[in-house]
């Protein structure tokens, strides 16, 4: 009876605190990529519109691990049952990539770069072998940051 | 020594390719950190302490890597890529390799 208690107790705990903080961070995520919109900084194509004005180039990287919390973790076990899409994992993973690709623009930002090419990310889960924690992921954003010639 | 993820060093000429060069780290945090970043997971959102582990593991994986370059006099490492790994809970594998090459000196700007 206790140990049900305090299952229950921990979820509604999580759902509250986990909510919250996801919240925050989506506000966080969209106040920054409206401050970044209009700079054109992400580019996926290998090519220089053209080399001989690049001044200079640097590699930028950026990175950030993400945890789900202990209700959706519960619930996308849930979930997992019946099949379909696990929500609750979908928003864990667009909020690291989001944060990841934001953090390596504001790199490039502060080298004051014009565009940053062959943009990778990459997405490791950082619990091997299906731990019985809930999961993390490890995002890792990186490109060659280009400043051109004014 | 230039640094791109794409196949050249834009404005500059390629000479010679030294070959591949590859730097790798495994890194972990003390277990009090570990602890912290358990209690962290369980409300969800970014874990400081392991963003944190892994720009250090990246940027050691990558400094291994440049002095690999150094050894070969190369000028420039071009196509860099990382790969990371979750070798056991706390511990993670970062891995950093690319093609050395030489550039020639003079820096092309006709604009």
């Amino acid at each position: 009876m206790l140990d049900l208690i305090i299952i229950v107790g921990s979820l509604i705990i999580c759902y509250f605190v986990g909510n919250h903080i996801e919240k925050n961070h989506y506000k966080d995520i969209q106040r920054r990529e409206v401050a970044l919109f209009k700079k054109r900084f992400v580019s996926f194509s290998k090519n220089t519109v053209n080399p001989a004005k690049v001044e200079s180039s640097t590699l930028v990287s950026a990175g950030v691990v993400v945890g789900c919390d202990y209700f959706k973790f519960f619930v996308a076990g849930l979930k997992n049952i019946f099949g379909g899409n696990v929500s609750a994992y979908e928003t864990v993973l667009d909020r690291g990539r989001r944060e990841a690709l934001l953090r390596m623009r504001e790199q490039a930002l502060a080298l004051k770069a014009d565009v940053v090419l062959n943009t990778k990310i990459e997405t490791v889960i950082l619990d091997p072998l299906g731990t019985s924690q809930n999961p993390k992921v490890s995002i890792l954003a990186y490109g060659t940051a280009i400043k051109y010639v004014k | 020594m230039f640094l791109t993820n794409i196949e050249s060093v834009p404005g500059r000429k390629i000479t010679a390719v030294c070959g591949m060069v590859s730097g790798s780290t495994v890194r972990a945090k003390h277990a009090g950190k570990d602890f912290l970043a358990g209690f962290k997971n369980f409300f969800g959102g970014e874990i400081k302490g392991y963003t944190e582990l892994l720009e250090e593991s990246r940027n050691e994986a990558t400094q291994r890597m440049v002095r690999q370059a150094h050894a070969l006099k190369a000028d420039a490492i071009i196509n860099v890529r990382y790969a990371t790994s979750a070798i056991t809970v706390g511990a993670a594998e970062v891995y950093a390799y690319g093609t050395a090459v030489k550039l020639d000196e003079v820096v092309a700007k006709q604009v």
